[in-house]
């Protein structure tokens, strides 16, 4: 029987900072973003961990912008649309994003996977945006064909992948130590990394020749220890925009907003101020 | 009643297990030895022939990157059975459509081996197990829609005759499609397609496709079974016929139990051979997000399916018949009848170190005492008495499941 034993797992946050998320709906189906801050607009893209828009980093940064922070569809719980097949649909899903929520002249922050879109979408219109920052991005391949720029993350076992991904290991989750319900949302997140990122993997073959369209201001932020993409792929990567700027952040992995929150907003107020 | 000989033609001459991390994708094949294999090939070959003498039929099927099956081209090791026998039905279960790029091929190599023995193919398409995902480089989401539309875009090319036609679906695409050969069997060669859980068996059922079950045991056949019957019932007015279902289970019989046992034991190498870690069989999007979890977790072996289960146990599940004559006889009989009856019984005849004197010793003392008396039981009974009786029976789950089935039955 249901009944009391109903747990709602969708839960609107309405939170400190004014934290506000809805889910709006477009043409090509529903979009969870969630708001905090107010200034000039941020739009932080997520990796294939999901939404960081609860995370302390996404708090710091609301502190100077309007945080904006959308799910990607098939995260933290929300669903694929039926045609979605890859990347491009996802790009494509974002032009709408773009208009409906008046992207004007923003930040773009993209992290890992979100980099990879962002660096897409920049590609396409470089217009709605005033300075992009790319986060430990894939989205390129810069070596041969048996160069194996990006490491696959589902060819290794899911542990070594987190340690692969945190310079301090004992910042890396215990997988075996969480909740199912918690686990299954990771498991969740994973499908959606995968429908995004299967084949090419990680990458768009096609991006490097577009990338030159990116004229906005870039800057690329990497953990100086991410075993994911080295800091040689970020430079390779860099160096196919025009002007793009490289950091690298010590003692920090794949997720330097994580490990050293205080320097990478440190790093992106720098850049946008 | 029809009884399918199949190996998986394995490699088994392997390091001790734990030397090497997995069986599968990642295992080096400097394990592989060529003359080995090409001892194995053949043998293989001359198994599937000596089925035929003893009146069986023949199946085989493919998998990539693995020593548990030395065959990564179905039809390649069947278009030489073709050729090399005369009488057998040739089943391949099957090709993995939702991982092949080029439906249009598997149509016109099925074609091809359907006209070579003069109409004796049977064709089956599988999804795949999840441990394919990486060899192929495809993800495994949405891979039952992709594989109904590699079907339907095959099925399209073995039944026009009048010139070209396009197919354009949304994952196989084809403007000009006229394939030669055609099937010699008309309309088309018979089709199977394995069912994993209930949610599978409508579309097997709507085409009157054939339906194959992989070691899915007490626990769940008739949660399989019974969703195609009704399936079945409801869309063409008529229950299934027998013929329509056919069960995978690993067989082995001996002169005596010591010897069955023997034999058995070292059949079980299928099941006990496959190691394999959580990531290559928990590709995004294969599994749903629970179980998904729990092999992340490390809560579920690797292959989903315990390693250590004891011959006892396997056969306790109706995954293994292994005895004497009579007590194989009747083992496959009780799950016959529990199961509402099915018209193909796939015999896993050999794996792993059974040699060639157990193999032969089983599949004729199989062929001559236990394959006439299935045959009586089948005839003894109609598909609607046989499901009508199953229905009255207790469910029966004689161990845990730990989603034992779910890899096993794409």
């Amino acid at each position: 029987m249901l009944g009391n034993g109903v747990i709602t797992l969708s839960k609107r946050r309405e939170e400190a900072m004014g934290a506000k998320t809805e889910t709006i709906t477009l043409p090509i189906g529903k979009c969870t973003v969630t708001r905090k801050g107010s200034g000039p607009q941020l739009l932080l893209l997520h990796g294939g961990g999901g939404s960081i828009a609860d995370h302390p980093v996404a708090d710091r940064l609301a502190e100077k912008f309007e945080v904006i922070a959308p799910t990607h569809p098939g995260f933290n719980g929300t669903k694929i649309p039926d045609h979605f097949d890859g990347m491009p649909e996802l790009v494509h899903f974002y032009l709408d994003i773009l208009d409906a929520l008046k992207i004007e002249n923003a930040v773009l922050l993209g992290i890992s996977m979100g980099g990879w879109l962002a660096a897409e979408l920049a590609s396409i219109n470089c217009s709605y945006f005033s300075k992009v920052i790319l986060v430990d991005a894939v989205g390129v391949k810069v070596g041969g064909p048996t160069d194996r720029d990006i490491m696959d993350v589902f060819g290794i076992p899911p542990d070594e992948a987190q340690k692969l991904m945190y310079h301090e290991q004992s910042n890396a989750p215990d997988l075996g130590s969480l909740s199912d319900e918690i686990l299954a949302g990771i498991a969740s997140n994973r499908i959606a990394l995968g429908l995004y990122t299967w084949e090419p993997y990680m990458h768009n073959p096609k991006l490097p020749q577009r990338l030159h369209r990116i004229t906005a201001p870039t800057l690329f932020i990497w953990g100086e220890s991410d075993g994911l993409v080295t800091t040689d792929y970020g430079k390779a990567y860099a160096a196919l925009i025009p002007g793009a700027r490289f950091v690298a952040i010590p003692e920090a992995g794949h997720s330097p907003y994580a490990e050293q929150t205080d320097r990478f907003v440190s790093e992106v107020l720098a850049f946008t101020d | 009643m029809r009884t399918y000989w199949f190996t998986e033609d394995a490699y088994p001459d392997l390091p001790p297990q734990d030397e090497y991390e997995s069986i599968r994708v990642n295992l080096p094949n400097s394990n592989f030895d060529p003359k080995r294999g090409n001892e194995l090939y053949n043998w293989y070959l001359d198994l599937w022939c000596m089925a035929e003498s003893y009146g069986l039929d023949i199946m085989n099927n493919e998998h990539h990157q693995t020593a548990t099956c030395m065959v990564p081209a179905a039809p390649l090791m069947m278009s030489i059975l073709a050729r090399e026998t005369s009488k057998a039905r040739l089943l391949i279960l099957g090709n993995p459509i939702a991982n092949r790029r080029n439906p249009i091929r598997v149509a016109e190599e099925m074609a091809l081996i359907d006209v070579i023995s003069k109409g004796r193919l049977e064709c089956g398409f599988v999804r795949g197990v999840p441990y394919e995902a990486a060899p192929a480089n495809r993800t495994p989401l949405r891979g039952s829609q992709r594989l109904w539309e590699a079907h339907d875009m095959i099925m399209k090319a073995w039944t026009t005759h009048d010139g070209p036609f396009n197919y354009e679906g949304r994952w196989f695409h084809g403007r000009q499609i006229n394939i030669w050969p055609r099937p010699y069997q008309q309309p088309a060669p018979p089709v199977w397609v394995t069912m994993g859980g209930r949610s599978s068996t409508t579309p097997v059922a709507k085409h009157k496709h054939i339906g194959a079950v992989f070691l899915a045991g007490y626990p769940r056949i008739r949660e399989i079974y019974d969703g195609y019957r009704e399936d079945y019932l409801q869309m063409h007015g008529e229950h299934a016929p027998f013929d329509r279902l056919a069960y995978l289970g690993l067989v082995f019989v001996g002169e005596n139990e010591k010897k069955a046992r023997e034999g058995a034991e070292k059949l079980l190498w299928y099941m006990s051979a496959n190691k394999v870690p959580g990531y290559w069989s928990n590709p995004p999007g294969y599994h749903p997000p629970q179980i998904s979890a729990q092999i992340m977790k490390g809560a579920r072996g690797g292959a989903g399916i315990p390693l250590t289960a004891s011959l006892e146990d396997q056969m306790a599940r109706g995954n293994v018949f292994a005895g004497t004559p009579d007590q194989v006889y009747e083992q496959i009989k009780n799950f016959w009848e529990y199961s509402g009856g099915f018209g193909n019984m796939l015999m896993m005849g050999q794996a792993g170190f059974v040699t060639h004197e157990e193999t032969e010793t089983s599949m004729k003392l199989y062929s001559e005492e236990i394959f006439p008396r299935l045959r009586e039981l089948e005839a003894s009974t109609t598909p609607a008495e046989a499901w009508e009786k199953s229905k009255a029976m207790k469910q029966r789950d004689n161990v845990p499941l730990d989603g034992f089935a779910l890899e096993f039955v794409r």
